[in-house]
């Protein structure tokens, strides 16, 4: 794979040579013409498929903040042009969809929506030297590289908060942890959620394993939680298996606590699903749509009315993500007319300079590594709905 | 007490691979030929059995009875259309490839009607299922079917094959097809009833499959389908009760290597186990070696 991407790396490379020519004719049209510019930002997602839920709210969420944006004035007096593309869930795909975005004229990225997606894309937008702000990419290497940032935890975070979170409000005496061994995404959250555990009010008693290949039967995995005693079973996974999860414990007459990370986000619109099992399941998330201030309220009330659907954790990171590269861009004082580089450059510097509020935390910071600094909540599931644990 | 609930979960899971792996083994021994769309058949089944209780707002038994009936067409259909015609064909390679391409286009059409998000199959199956000693030991409704109608079908299809007309033209086609066109058996229509038969027994597994592992997506039947002919080959490929035992031995050992094992290597294990056995006894447990008469 480290050769692909070397291949793959080369050929962007030449691929941008080629088109700094092709925009040089360009920008000689365009001054000749009107003078004026709009920013592009793409966006990248699952649109289709198993995280379906993930990449429309992503490319939704970012599309409102954009009609915010544009309504109010634009980015230092421009407006911005936006797209969304979907990945599928699949890393070529999604280095396709970023491909064809940069045909389009794309400057700036809010993507990928996911882990390994995001990762490669990351490879590419280093290539090219753009700026990529990833609302929801948590791996570790998401942001390996300086020209990436992103708005969520990164997966240890995830992991760390989430043996905080347990601790601190004596959710459990055993914990028990199914997670899926196939996935950097889960197996990274499960090695820090381990390590933090250490020393904490509670004790792991089962941590089990699956794989993609393997990813229909969980009798097994919860048998030995609840033959362990477990009375809080953590699910570092993605929605998809976890609905099946929830079911499979439901009839064996199993009830622990189930807790989440924010792959957990989406099952309650996983088709045919019985909500009425997922009553109780916690998960760590930035957002709760239940929330109260005029941020969150607003936001919810445009969502609803333009997608009929109630906004989650991934429709606020990229709400938030397109304001927070608005701020890094006034910050920087970018024009439309810059080329990508340049672009990416000014505005990686000015990251790690402003303290952006938003949706899913107040006052967020960034370090040069491209990791935010917040505080993690959670919320809880009752009655068909999000609402915050606290 | 939890080893009980174990062997019982593997038992489960070995009936549905037997009830699969008794198509592909009736198809190999018949038709000479591995039909690898056969897992695809059954996710066909549980989508067609989705859409119908869909319709018919939760009606089950109606969505299980239209999809046995569609799947056998489908069987039949593709027999007809894609692997009848390169009967024939030089290399036995082609039909082989074939059956992958069906595979395919079966995943891919699927896909394109339902799209890749999963959906939550509601089981077929209400029963709640017995509990014995205060509930320690709880096996569920769908388990105790799934096993019941793999013994059932066992027994049916050994009954239909020793003792009727068309299965003994099953038997003797199976042995040598040139003689028995000779003996006036139609071979292509018996090889069409096979597929026929073959496909209900997929669209039955898929009812139980998707009640068992509620989950719904285009490559639902994939897995299952490798592992079910692994079951087949294990049994000895063309051995009606050797599909059932290969199904039994595969669901048991998966079950109980992630158990006391490992969760991870379970699918390491079970294909080790195939190995071996193979080296041992080329044939497979019930396998027969045909001599070739010279």
């Amino acid at each position: 794979m480290k050769k692909f991407n070397k291949v793959v790396s080369t050929v962007m490379a030449s691929a941008l040579a080629m088109a700094m020519l092709a925009g040089c004719g360009d920008g000689a049209a365009q001054s000749a013409g009107s003078g004026s510019g709009s920013f592009k930002i793409g966006a990248i997602g699952p649109l289709t498929g198993a995280a379906a839920a993930y990449g429309n709210a992503v490319v939704n969420g970012a599309q409102i903040a954009v009609d915010e944006i544009n309504a109010a004035g634009g980015i230092n007096g421009y407006q911005i042009e936006y797209k969304g593309e979907d990945d599928e869930l699949n890393a070529e795909k999604s280095v396709n969809a970023y491909n064809s975005l940069k045909d389009w004229g794309m400057q700036v990225l809010v993507g990928s929506t996911t882990s390994a997606c995001s990762i490669a894309v990351s490879e590419n937008t280093k290539a090219d030297n753009m700026f990529q702000l990833t609302p929801s990419g948590s791996a570790e290497d998401c942001v390996k590289y300086d020209n990436v940032f992103r708005v969520c935890f990164s997966d240890p975070n995830q992991g760390i908060a989430s043996a905080q979170y347990i601790s601190d409000h004596n959710l459990a005496t055993k914990v028990g942890i199914i997670y899926d061994n196939s996935d950097v995404y889960s197996s990274g959250i499960y090695q820090k959620f381990v390590e933090e555990s250490a020393g904490k009010n509670y004790e792991v008693v089962s941590a089990e394993a699956y794989t993609q290949d393997n990813n229909t039967d969980f009798s097994v995995q919860l048998q030995k939680a609840k033959d362990a005693g477990a009375d809080l079973v953590f699910l570092p996974i993605y929605y998809s298996d976890a609905a099946l999860i929830l079911t499979q414990a439901n009839t064996m007459g199993y009830a622990p606590t189930f807790f989440g990370v924010d792959g957990m986000d989406g099952i309650l619109t996983v088709e045919n699903f019985d909500t009425s099992l997922a009553e109780g399941l916690m998960l760590l998330t930035p957002f709760a749509a239940d929330a109260t201030d005029d941020l969150t309220v607003n936001f919810v009330k445009k969502y609803k009315e333009k997608y009929g659907e109630t906004p989650n954790q991934f429709a606020a990171d990229a709400y938030d993500a397109v304001f927070i590269i608005k701020a890094a861009m006034e910050k920087a004082n970018v024009t439309p007319d810059m080329s990508v580089s340049d672009i990416c450059d000014a505005v990686k510097g000015a990251m790690v300079q402003i303290e952006a509020s938003g949706l899913t935390s107040a006052k967020m910071t960034w370090a040069a590594s491209g990791e935010p600094n917040k505080e993690p909540k959670a919320v809880v599931i009752k009655g068909g709905v999000y609402v915050s644990a606290e | 007490m939890s080893f009980l609930t174990y062997l019982i979960n593997g038992l489960s899971l070995g009936s549905i691979y037997a009830i699969i792996a008794l198509g592909y083994t009736m198809v190999y021994g018949i038709a000479k030929m591995l039909n690898f769309a056969h897992g695809d058949f059954i996710m066909v089944g549980c989508y067609i059995i989705f859409s119908v209780s869909a319709a018919m707002s939760g009606n089950s038994v109606v969505g299980i009875i239209v999809a046995i009936i569609l799947c056998t067409l489908l069987g039949v259909t593709t027999e007809f259309v894609a692997y009848r015609p390169l009967r024939g064909a030089a290399s036995p390679l082609a039909v082989l490839i074939t059956a992958i391409g069906v595979s395919y286009l079966l995943e891919n059409i699927a896909l394109l009607i339902y799209g890749a998000d999963i959906k939550s199959f509601s089981s077929v199956i209400s029963w709640e299922g017995l509990s014995f000693a205060d509930g320690q030991l709880k096996i569920q409704g769908v388990t105790i079917i799934t096993i019941l109608v793999s013994v059932v079908i066992l027994i049916a299809l050994q009954l239909f094959i020793n003792k009727t007309k068309q299965g003994q033209a099953m038997l003797a086609a199976s042995e040598d097809k040139g003689a028995a066109t000779l003996m006036g058996i139609n071979v292509n229509r018996t090889i069409a009833l096979t597929f026929a038969i073959g496909s209900a027994l997929a669209a039955i597994a898929g009812a139980l499959l998707c009640s068992a592992y509620p989950s719904l997506s285009p490559y639902t039947g994939a897995m299952p389908g490798i592992k079910a002919f692994v079951a087949a080959v294990l049994g000895g490929i063309g051995s009606i009760p050797g599909a059932m035992i290969g199904g039994l031995v595969l669901g048991i050992v998966e079950i109980l290597s992630k158990t006391y094992i490992s969760s991870q290597l379970s699918d390491a294990i079970v294909f080790g186990i195939l190995v071996v056995v193979l080296l041992v006894k080329p044939t497979g447990i019930l396998g027969k070696v045909i001599q070739e008469k010279v």
